[in-house]
């Protein structure tokens, strides 16, 4: 595709509406332009305690191909709003699009009215309307922002959120740099989702099929015979793929070649944010163990790893210490393997890295369908009869009720899990038999001590459900549509939540205007998270302090999942007794 | 008081505080879930007409979309002995994930005789469960000289081990009864090479004369068909088909003078849009 003269001209004014000067085609903030020194020296990080953005949209083009993107200043990403810890800060948004539009503040505690999403915190900013966000900055850590609107933010409007700590920075770095992960499509997400709901398997080009029998790939006859018999795709690990998908880093695919400067020695601080609208990518730098000090912009215990998952809407703060005169890859694989996206770490501009090969993509288990740990694709397997094998499993009911009997039965269940296993100590999906170190939820430990010991005064189950054939995603079994009930809890209530994932997909579950523990391990030291990945066919505790009184959202970050239902409302109201 | 009751009476009285002490389980509470609010937070703030009308686009964003397909599953060209044919099957759907409105299509004719058999279906279709929707709605078959309509009742989906399957009674203006199966099976070669296995059985409660159908298993179509998907949405293929009358239906055809049985060679376009 070209862009025609009228599209060049709407370019242009779209940049006057905007006021950006930047130079054409790119649509890079200058921190995210390649060859950036780092946050230090970036030109479009934005800071103070009043602060303008500018929500419009112009073509946008990557890899040759021509679409149309949502900016934010101009731009995509948006700036980097760079605050400090206990400051207080008003941030104007205004709409020049002639639709309604949103910015919300991912993982930042503020007041319900100021979260930024239309329908349960306030409105939306209607077309020429500025709307202001004022708060108080309460912590410290690596954010976004993205619109809550409609597909906006799957069509470029997000951006990076980076506060500075009001005492000394626990982490020690001579040197920063934002890394904004996301995936781009020509095609628009709503057709995105028009066509899974035609075809469950459209986006998927790695299907198993006879050709790989023949060379011994992927399942047996017998395991392919059961799976098919379940009406199972062990190959359906992402919905949408690299078959459309360019994956980015900082707006930039491979060729684009992001790079980060640093000098030999330095001390790295990689603040690696996932703005995709439906990729939970696999990060690793060969050759250059990460440290990781930081996930979900709060402080853990620093701990060493070659490659960590990075699901949707999560954070992930790392130290890097290259030491060669050299350039290092900065490798985002998309989790299914259909596609990559390489930046690179180096001493001078001009260096490039190498692209490696997509690794082979993994193939789903009996633990993905939620049937305890079986490791039925494990290697040591190999002697098995899979025969004898893929009969006991069969028998095993994947769809009875009386395992989940909250759980509103219909078109939308296609499976229960029968014994969701906790997997917080797995390596996540794909990542199971490679020899280099891989970060689990397990390994993160609070740096500080968590601020809430009490006991959960009850729990509370929660079934990720879907129906990949129809294309269907909700809670329980009830889409948001259908008038799901809010979840409800009191002020300053300690409740467990307990997610169970009854479809075969990880799931980014992300909860507004609070933090919760993740369940692993003894309590005190449990990592603080605004969105957790919860595993296929696996569940997950959290410990919630509903301590924002409010109404908030609760959904899956997978941007398709959350408009096709998978999404709820949860009001924190005073108890009786406090009002 | 005896001895062994009071320590009964002792154990009794310290057995809940052990329980709680020493079981891991307790370390969670039961105190029941808070009612739900009857108030939305945002309408103290905001304009609760605002607020209102964002409520409800928000809900319908999330879960309500109107989606659409149009399929053909069979449009293609068939050479075989005596005049060459052509063949159509195709859908399309309107609707969410629970309530559609479904066009079906399908029917043949010689090249240049016209059509010999065509009809077109309007139905509701209702997903009744993960995998099978109801279909209900009227058909009309639409070939010259016997124009005939049906209440029709059926059900599409999709089978376990993957097959497509498809089965309706219909219910014609004159009282007759037919009935229809069919399935397909798509066999991935490789990403894009696709053979599909089809199968159509025609039934029939009572001889139809006029229309050449006679009761029992009336007629078959058997189909292998290999396509490849250029797109997802446009898959060029080859195949061979064999169709044929049974039973009555094919004494009927005899009688009229008409072919039995037919295989072809067939050339089409599987699409959808």
């Amino acid at each position: 595709m070209t862009i025609s003269p009228i599209d060049r001209r709407g370019l242009l004014k779209g940049v006057a509406i905007t006021g950006g000067g930047l130079a054409l085609p790119s649509l890079f903030p200058a921190w995210a332009e390649a060859g950036t020194a780092g946050l230090a020296s970036s030109g479009s990080t934005i800071s103070g305690e009043i602060i303008a953005l500018s929500v419009g949209h112009a073509p946008f083009s990557v890899g040759g191909k021509a679409s149309h993107a949502f900016t934010i200043n101009g731009t995509v990403p948006g700036p980097i709003i760079r605050l400090k810890e206990g400051q207080k800060v008003r941030i104007a948004v205004t709409n020049t699009l002639d639709e309604d539009t949103s910015i919300h503040w991912h993982g930042l505690l503020l007041p319900f009215q100021m979260d930024g999403v239309p329908g349960i915190s306030f409105p939306g900013i209607k077309p020429g309307e500025t709307f202001s966000y004022e708060f108080e900055v309460r912590q410290a850590g690596t954010y976004w922002y993205h619109s809550h609107s409609n597909m906006q933010e799957t069509m470029g409007q997000y951006g990076a959120i980076v506060i500075d700590p009001a005492k000394a920075d626990p982490v020690a770095y001579e040197r920063e740099h934002v890394i904004v992960l996301s995936d781009w499509s020509a095609m628009h997400a709503m057709e995105q989702m028009r066509k899974l709901k035609a075809m469950g398997g459209y986006f998927n080009m790695s299907k198993q099929t006879l050709a790989g029998k023949l060379k011994g790939r992927d399942q047996s006859a017998a395991e392919r015979r059961m799976w098919a018999r379940m009406r199972m795709d062990p190959t359906d690990i992402a919905d949408v793929t690299g078959s459309t998908y360019t994956y980015l880093v900082n707006g930039h695919d491979s060729m684009g070649n992001w790079t980060g400067l640093f000098s030999p020695g330095e001390r790295v601080r990689l603040r690696i944010i996932n703005a995709a609208s439906m990729t939970n990518f696999n990060v690793r730098i060969p050759g250059l163990p990460m440290i990781v000090v930081a996930a979900d912009g709060q402080n853990v215990q620093p701990v060493e790893t070659d490659e960590f998952q990075i699901a949707i809407a999560e954070t992930y703060d790392v130290i890097v210490q290259p030491l060669e005169d050299r350039a290092f890859g900065f490798i985002a694989e998309s989790i299914d393997r259909s596609g990559l996206c390489r930046a690179t770490l180096a001493p001078r501009m001009g260096m490039e890295a190498d692209i490696p090969s997509l690794r082979n993509r993994p193939l789903l288990t009996m633990t993905d369908m939620g049937m305890g740990d079986m490791n039925m694709s494990g290697g040591d397997m190999a002697g098995m009869d899979h025969a004898a094998m893929g009969h006991d499993m069969g028998s095993m009911k994947m769809l009875d009720p009386s395992v989940a009997p909250q759980v509103k039965m219909g078109p939308g269940v296609a499976m229960l899990s029968p014994i969701p296993v906790d997997r917080t100590g797995e390596r996540p999906t794909g990542l199971e038999d490679v020899t280099h170190r891989v970060l689990t939820y397990r390994q993160l430990r609070s740096l500080d001590r968590n601020p809430d010991s009490r006991r959960p005064s009850r729990e509370l189950d929660l079934h990720l459900t879907a129906n990949m054939e129809r294309y269907m995603w909700s809670f329980d079994g009830v889409k948001l549509s259908e008038g799901a009930d809010p979840i409800p809890f009191r002020h300053n209530e300690r409740v467990r939540l307990n997610l169970i994932n009854d479809t075969m997909m990880p799931h980014p579950i992300h909860l507004h205007g609070h933090f919760f523990e993740l369940v692993t391990g003894e309590a005190g030291h449990r990592p603080l998270k605004h969105t957790v990945n919860v595993l296929p066919g696996g569940k997950v505790s959290l410990d919630l302090t509903a301590d924002a009184l409010g109404d908030w959202a609760f959904h899956c970050h997978m941007m398709l999942h959350m408009m096709a239902g998978m999404f709820r409302v949860v009001t924190v109201r005073p108890d009786g007794s406090e009002a | 008081m005896n001895r062994h009751l009071w320590i009964i009476f002792g154990l009794a009285l310290a057995s809940p505080v052990c329980a709680q002490t020493d079981q891991p389980e307790s370390e969670v509470g039961d105190t029941p879930a808070p009612a739900l609010p009857m108030d939305h937070a945002a309408d103290a703030i905001f304009d609760p007409v605002s607020m209102a009308a964002a409520r409800n686009t928000l809900r319908h964003e999330a879960g309500r979309m109107t989606s659409y397909s149009v399929v053909f599953n069979l449009a293609e060209f068939r050479v075989q002995r005596g005049r060459d044919a052509y063949r159509w099957e195709g859908e399309g759907w309107i609707g969410g994930d629970i309530n559609r409105f479904v066009l079906k299509t399908e029917g043949e004719g010689a090249v240049g005789l016209g059509v010999e058999a065509g009809e077109v279906r309007a139905l509701y279709s209702r997903a009744l469960d993960p995998w099978f929707n109801l279909q209900v709605g009227i058909r009309h078959d639409f070939e010259p000289g016997q124009p005939r309509s049906y209440a029709s009742v059926g059900f599409e989906g999709l089978a376990p081990y993957l097959v497509k399957l498809e089965g309706a009674l219909f219910l014609s203006d004159k009282g007759d009864v037919l009935a229809r199966l069919e399935g397909t099976y798509d066999e991935r070669i490789t990403q894009r090479l696709i053979l599909q296995s089809r199968a159509e059985l025609n039934f029939a409660a009572q001889d139809v004369p006029a229309n050449g159908i006679g009761s029992g298993l009336s007629s078959a179509e058997l189909g292998l068909r290999l396509r490849y998907e250029v797109r997802r949405e446009f898959a060029p293929y080859v195949g061979i088909s064999w169709e044929g009358k049974l039973g009555d239906s094919a004494r009927f055809a005899r009688a009229a003078g008409d072919r039995v049985r037919a295989t072809s060679l067939v050339f089409g376009v599987r699409a959808w849009f």
